[in-house]
């Protein structure tokens, strides 16, 4: 064998948020041995930075609300490529789940009847989109993904789940048979290298933000899940449908919650014009993201810009008055003054349509089964590789996620994919051993970065990747722009793979893991590129300035990125939930 | 600019050194600590630090920042630096250092945990959530907030002097944050465990940790409280 430890568990699940703590809940609280990597202490994972709240009919808002109503708003927010199986399992499932959580102590914000406040989001109706705006979006003030984070990691304190955190994961061990048997990971603090054995390995490492120059997520979002799938030559699914939030703090990045809109704040123009009302009559301001994010992009062009650059529009929030946003929107205020220097009860937020969320990610079915096709275009499961939470594609949110669908995507599904993983561990889930050359192939890229003697520093090139992608993959699309970022990203590939790691210490060797980002950080933002080069129509999230039409003949399905030819093909979208009537693709207005 | 920089390998060096830096800044924009940090990471990528969030809500970058503990990422340059003045970056005092401003948090956690930080109920859940009135969440206002950076912890004498026994201001604000919820039903079991001549009342009220919570939170406050607890609940 190649000298190196190996670790045992029954389920490892790679990634600490929101999906990858409720998972390891699940397998924990069952009595499996169930371990954690994750590359920083799970409270800091970047759900900890999800603001508004959690979607979910739970009827506390609405006594009459109804979950098929949320699903209705899902499908429509996905425009109409959210697999309706999936949603169908989300929004049922949800309230159990969001109340499992309240049990377990998260500490939601209160209605005057006691129950868990609901705020309301964009994209959100009553009666199918006949009954007006909902208020469906359950929060903790607005710090709910910090309240929802730090309760899962306590529920698995309270369960023994073992955590190696700080602790990175490279690449997948695949056995003979193709089946994934688990990972290889670096202990960052010693910087010892070890196999980490598993019948059941859980990628819930989140998403990719870090691609584009301008972004709401952490520095950590480097797409690590994505890479290694990419590497091990499995497909991604919809990887070009990137959300742009339209509240993204102008010049800093930070996110300011949708949920200021759903308490009654506004964009404005340069001339102070309530904008959204031109754009979308009816939900105003609470349109789809996707549909906000535009309007704001062509007010800039269009010169109504605030600003000396007029590069921004401005989001106002001091008609709402001291005490609701003291009581509603504390953590936005902070983050105004801190990283916007203004103070939102005074004057407006300087806002910017900045990348929020991959909607794409490793497909899978609604048990977490990471997915793959055969050469006939079917469905293949991929033996002990499952996908949680942003990193994942289930898909639940299709070309454009509504805001509060993430939180609610990533407890659902973790609990899922657990609930499956145990009951396969139940009835003995079996893997042939890796051999010492599946395990030394894992560890190739390791090894060659690790002897890396000349080449250009991770940060020159990690600054040149995220502004190709800025540039060539935002808002707007048009075909020879894109093919333009190709080109330049394929020049970029050997450049990177040469990357020069200068520090060959051991311990705690924050460089290695920045050059071990970058390469999955490239991996993403090929896969976009490519796959948003060839979905020739405009829907959710994807608009192209040539193609600028939905085109249900054609794209009415979900994209296919196969790393090896560099492919894209396409799948089948589910129309066929088990309990009601499909939803039928129409006209997408707010 | 200068900053120095508290630098420390175990693989190579002996003992720590203060390193300085020149870094060129942008003179139009007041950068954070943590921005200025890139650039030097840019500079020389052997500097190592933990950085997250970038926004203040995952706390890894707990740092020393001329002399104060605070989060990098949301700490403007010019509150900590005069003009021609130079910034001084050291780690966490007083929990073992693993690499430059890295420290070795495993007796932080420790304390943390030892709270039973989990809500605790009894009863059998309802099916729906169980309800709470706007007044008793209010309650955990100012407790739940706490994103674990050890600013406070690591700033407070107490605990630099028994970081083994004394649990410290962050984990007696979460030993308080159950105590406060209507929900949980183990007030009883947590004052028990936590009735010890060090576990609390190693606190000598310096508020030290209120001096510098990155979140505006008072563990002090908090600490005052499981005090009057503690007293009624030995009568």
């Amino acid at each position: 064998m190649t000298g190196m430890r190996t670790l045992t568990f029954d389920a490892v699940i790679v990634g600490g948020g929101g999906a990858g703590m409720r998972a390891a809940l699940q397998l924990a609280q069952s009595g499996y041995n169930t371990a954690v990597i994750t590359k920083v202490f799970p409270t800091r994972s970047h759900t900890v930075s999800a603001q508004g709240g959690i979607t979910c009919a739970i009827a506390s808002d609405d006594p009459n609300d109804d979950w098929r109503w949320h699903m209705y708003d899902t499908v429509k927010g996905s425009d109409y490529i959210g697999d309706q199986d999936a949603i169908e399992y989300m929004c049922s499932e949800g309230p159990q789940t969001v109340f499992e959580l309240e049990h377990m102590g998260l500490p939601f914000s209160r209605t005057e009847k006691g129950r868990i406040y609901q705020r309301p989001f964009g994209g959100q109706s009553k009666d199918f989109g006949k009954g007006g705006q909902a208020a469906r979006t359950c929060a903790a003030a607005d710090r709910t993904g910090h309240a929802l984070l730090h309760t899962l990691y306590q529920g698995n304190l309270k369960n023994n789940t073992a955590f190696l955190n700080e602790w990175y994961a490279t690449d997948l061990v695949k056995n003979q048979d193709g089946a994934i048997v688990g990972v290889i990971a670096i202990c960052i603090e010693t910087g010892e290298t070890v196999f980490v054995k598993s019948k059941a390995t859980v990628f819930a490492t989140g998403g990719a933000g870090r691609i584009y120059a301008s972004t709401t997520n952490a520095l950590i979002n480097t797409g690590d899940g994505v890479g290694m799938a990419l590497r091990a030559g499995f497909p991604v699914q919809d990887i070009e449908m990137w959300q742009f939030h339209p509240t993204g703090i102008y010049g800093a990045g930070t996110l300011v919650t949708e949920g200021c809109r759903g308490e009654g704040g506004y964009l404005i123009n340069k001339d102070g014009e309530r904008f959204m009302e031109r754009y979308a009559p009816n939900a105003k301001d609470l349109a789809g993201r996707d549909v906000v994010a535009r309007s704001m992009v062509l007010e800039i062009l269009e010169g109504r810009g605030c600003g000396e650059n007029g590069d921004h529009v401005m989001l106002k929030l001091d008609h709402l008055g001291e005490e609701v946003l003291n009581s509603k929107l504390p953590g936005i205020l902070e983050l105004s003054r801190t990283f916007a220097h203004v103070d939102p009860v005074k004057e407006p937020i300087p806002v910017v349509p900045t990348c929020h969320y991959m909607m794409g990610g490793i497909p899978t079915n609604v048990n977490g089964q990471a997915l793959t096709q055969n050469e006939k275009g079917d469905d293949v499961i991929i033996p002990g590789l499952f996908a949680v939470g942003e990193v994942a594609c289930v898909s639940v949110h299709g070309a454009n996620r509504l805001g509060g669908n993430s939180l609610l995507d990533l407890v659902v599904f973790g609990r899922a994919a657990g609930k499956h993983i145990e009951e396969m561990l139940g009835q003995g889930l079996e893997q042939r051993e890796a051999s010492a050359t599946d395990i030394e192939e894992a560890q190739n890229r390791l090894s060659k970065l690790n002897e890396s003697s000349s080449g250009e520093s991770v940060s020159t090139l990690r600054a040149e990747l995220q502004n190709i992608m800025q540039n060539h993959f935002g808002v707007f699309r048009r075909g020879d722009f894109m093919q333009d970022g190709i080109q330049k990203l394929s020049a970029l590939r050997e450049r990177i793979a040469n990357v020069h790691l200068d520090d060959k210490s051991l311990t705690f060797n924050t460089a290695r893991i920045e050059a071990l980002e970058l390469e999955n950080l490239f991996e993403v933002a090929e896969a976009t590129a490519i796959a948003a080069e060839g979905r020739n129509e405009s829907r959710g999230a994807h608009a192209r300035d040539d193609f600028r039409e939905r085109d249900d003949e054609n794209w009415l399905c979900h994209s296919m990125y196969f790393p090896k030819e560099k492919r894209v093909g396409k799948r089948g979208v589910n129309f066929s939930p088990k309990t009601v009537d499909t939803f039928e693709p129409q006209v997408r207005s707010y | 600019m200068l900053v120095s920089i508290y630098r420390y390998n175990p693989d190579t060096d002996e003992k720590p050194v203060m390193q300085d830096v020149e870094v060129e800044l942008p003179e139009d924009k007041d950068l954070m600590v943590l921005d200025v940090l890139a650039l030097v990471k840019q500079q020389d990528s052997s500097v190592v630090y933990r950085r997250s969030c970038r926004e203040g809500v995952c706390g890894s970058d707990g740092m020393n920042i001329n002399g104060t503990n605070g989060l990098a990422c949301i700490t403007p340059m010019s509150t900590v630096v005069k003009p021609g003045g130079k910034l001084v970056l050291r780690p966490l005092p007083g929990l073992p250092v693993i690499r430059d401003l890295v420290v070795d948090m495993s007796i932080f956690y420790k304390q943390y945990e030892k709270i039973k930080p989990y809500l605790i109920n009894d009863t059998a859940p309802p099916a729906i959530e169980r309800l709470q009135s706007p007044e008793d969440r209010a309650k955990l206002d100012g407790l739940y907030e706490c994103i674990l950076c050890a600013c406070c912890s690591t700033n407070c004498p107490s605990f630099w002097w028994n970081p083994d026994k004394f649990i410290g201001p962050a984990g007696l604000l979460q030993a308080y944050r159950f105590l406060a919820d209507t929900r949980d039903t183990a007030d009883n079991e947590r004052l028990s465990e936590l009735d010890d001549p060090f576990s609390v009342f190693r606190c000598r009220g310096i508020m030290n940790c209120v001096a510098v919570c990155p979140k505006g939170l008072n563990p002090t406050r908090a600490i005052g409280h499981i005090r009057s607890m503690l007293i009624e609940h030995g009568t």
